[in-house]
């Protein structure tokens, strides 16, 4: 690109951080965050996670008792919202990996103050993800059935189906998530111990900390580490909701067997999870005075990578609409008319516009600069997101190739309750996290200071901006 | 007093990696540094040798990739063969998405265990903390140490030279 001309600032890319940090006032402040009295809003917010976290208590105790059929899931609709939130909360998670190891690998130094929040999400979102597939099983107690063990049965998991390929994909990526996670934290852990006053916190951080020492040596190892971590984890984060879209695609049901599918999901997971991140990140940057490090530009990235995802998943929609129409199987073009006309209508058209549409506002610098638009286009987005998962699993399994297996979904309160107590869950734990471990990489941030860079005058250091 | 070793607090990065290469060219060579981020060029002055890690990793995601087919090869055509429409017992294909995932998995963690072994963590107790301002290490200053071990360790004679170093006093580090 061509140098554009000096005067004119809008070419001018704000610094990362507002200058005027130093090492030491880096960690007193991201520190500060874990280290000061609690504050006050911190209880209301936890006493609201907690509260809807005892509603998925309460739901998932009266399901162990009474089986599935308290929720609405019957035949022909098997997969109700079981399935539309274990995909959703899945997707979710995709974008703390993809900032925290895709953009490194890409030298996206812009992701250090958002990765460690990122990642955090990333796990949480697993968690409550984990919980759907294995509430679903009917038999939630037995779901170790799914490893493949020497048992007295004398049976294996069955290697060709794609519901075992879940079981493994997503348990290494739970597994891998939460050590790239751990191994991040490590030297902010030891800062934290060698800050913190109190002697149970010395000795919490202390032994988490893994006796940290920051030596030049263990930093080599450490980095080494950190980066083939990413390097693996790249692959791995695409392979995961590739292989949730091969639950739906391996099956022969109009509307799920398609190869647009995995590529189509991956997008969506990550548009879907930039959207939490920036449902998250902007409350909590404004809560604890974060904007120095989480600034505009930050939202602005973000909010270009949900434009681009957006339109990634757009033409998803618009390819599975051709299919439809250019297949020639009457099948799939009755599953389209019937997802545009059907019982299920109001879902595809709310879709449409919450995914398709309201995101379209991105394209205006004006909305990517406005802290409120940012927040309210996100909460859709992830409204959109849920829907879509909705869409496809119901519209697809409610009428399938005979007339006489046809029916309709109905959620009932149970379904609801689930859903909304897995949300006290995911925030009950980020409140928890946000309290007790600092939710900005430290280390990583100190790294992007002019403070950090040696070396020959005239040469880029790493403080620079590439 | 048994000595585990000499300290001397520095400033800045720049500081450091000049007292890094003033230490190297006098000879020593037992010296480690201590800093709050990673810097890559303190590490070359030192001669970290090129991280093992690697090497470490790839045969970890070989082991799980193999381990990962072989578990289903052997359940899916010995031990439990089930017989599906005549479909062939050892379905390659569609053992790979296991396969990749179970390569994924002995990587990563290979590469998280790896940096543990390779850095002897975790140590939860270190000679180095016994110094007194040891705990901005994690912070915002930069440590240098000689050990005892060193042949060239004298007590006074390189205390003298690591005093001419930085402006911060040396310190006693008790093993």
């Amino acid at each position: 690109m061509a140098e554009p001309p000096g005067s004119d600032t809008r070419w001018e890319r704000p610094p990362l951080i507002t200058p005027g940090y130093t090492v030491a006032t880096v960690t007193n402040k991201i520190s500060a965050v874990v280290l000061r009295k609690t504050p006050r809003w911190w209880y209301a917010g936890f006493a609201v996670s907690f509260a809807l976290l005892l509603v998925l208590f309460y739901a998932v105790g009266y399901l162990f008792v009474r089986g599935i059929g308290i929720w609405g899931v019957n035949q022909p609709v098997g997969w109700g919202w079981a399935i539309v939130n274990f995909v959703w909360w899945i997707g979710i998670g995709h974008a703390g990996t993809l900032i925290s190891a895709v953009l490194l690998l890409l030298g996206q130094q812009w992701r250090t103050s958002i990765n460690r929040f990122a990642e955090a999400m990333t796990l949480f979102a697993v968690a409550c993800a984990g919980l759907y597939p294995i509430l679903h099983l009917g038999r939630p107690w037995l779901f170790y059935w799914l490893f493949p063990y020497p048992n007295t049965m004398g049976i294996y998991p069955q290697w060709r189906s794609p519901l075992v390929w879940d079981v493994f994909a997503v348990s290494t990526y739970a597994l891998t998530s939460l050590m790239f996670w751990y191994v991040g934290l490590i030297p902010d852990l030891a800062a934290l111990r060698d800050k913190s006053s109190g002697r149970v916190r010395r000795i919490a951080y202390g032994l988490l900390a893994m006796g940290w020492r920051g030596s030049a040596k263990h930093w080599h190892n450490y980095e080494t580490a950190y980066l083939l971590l990413a390097g693996i984890a790249t692959p791995l984060v695409v392979s995961v909701h590739t292989v949730v879209s091969f639950d739906f695609a391996s099956g022969i049901v109009p509307g799920w067997h398609s190869t647009i599918f995995p590529p189509y999901f991956v997008a969506g997971a990550i548009y879907s999870g930039f959207a939490m991140v920036m449902t998250l990140t902007i409350p909590l940057r404004a809560l604890f005075r974060l904007e120095d490090f989480i600034t505009m530009r930050h939202l602005d990235n973000m909010a270009k990578v949900m434009l681009a995802t957006g339109l990634i998943v757009v033409y998803g929609y618009a390819v599975e609409i051709f299919m439809g129409w250019y297949s020639g199987n009457e099948y799939e073009r009755f599953m389209i008319v019937n997802r545009m006309t059907g019982p299920y209508r109001w879902a595809f058209w709310s879709l449409m516009v919450c995914n398709g549409v309201v995101p379209q506002l991105l394209w205006l610098r004006r909305v990517r600069r406005s802290v409120p638009m940012l927040f309210v286009i996100a909460l859709v987005v992830n409204v959109g997101m849920w829907l879509e998962r909705f869409v496809i699993v119901v519209t697809s399994l409610h009428r399938d190739y005979l007339p006489s297996s046809w029916g309709d979904y109905h959620p009932t309160r149970w379904d609801v309750a689930t859903f909304v107590g897995s949300i006290g869950l995911f925030l009950s734990l980020l409140f928890l996290f946000i309290r007790f471990l600092p939710m900005i990489s430290i280390s990583e941030i100190r790294m992007l200071l002019p403070e950090a860079e040696v070396g020959k005058a005239g040469e880029a250091g790493k403080g620079k901006e590439r | 007093m048994r000595l585990y070793g000499l300290m001397v607090e520095l400033s800045s990065p720049q500081e450091l990696l000049d007292a890094v290469h003033a230490v190297k060219a006098e000879g020593y060579r037992d010296v480690d540094a201590y800093t709050p981020f990673p810097i890559e060029e303190v590490c070359e002055a030192l001669g970290c040798p090129a991280s093992r890690l690697p090497v470490i990793v790839f045969f970890g995601g070989l082991v799980g990739g193999l381990s990962g087919y072989a578990l289903q090869a052997y359940t899916a055509v010995f031990d439990y063969p089930l017989n599906v429409g005549g479909r062939p017992l050892h379905s390659w294909p569609s053992f790979i998405p296991i396969t990749f995932e179970t390569t994924i998995l002995g990587a990563a963690l290979s590469a998280v265990l790896g940096m543990f072994i390779l850095n002897k963590l975790p140590m939860p107790y270190h000679p180095v903390f016994n110094a007194p301002r040891f705990a901005l290490a994690s912070r915002e200053r930069y440590f240098l140490a000689i050990q005892a071990t060193d042949p060239k360790f004298d007590r006074e004679a390189t205390r003298a030279f690591l005093a001419s170093l930085g402006a911060h006093e040396v310190t006693d580090v008790p093993a």
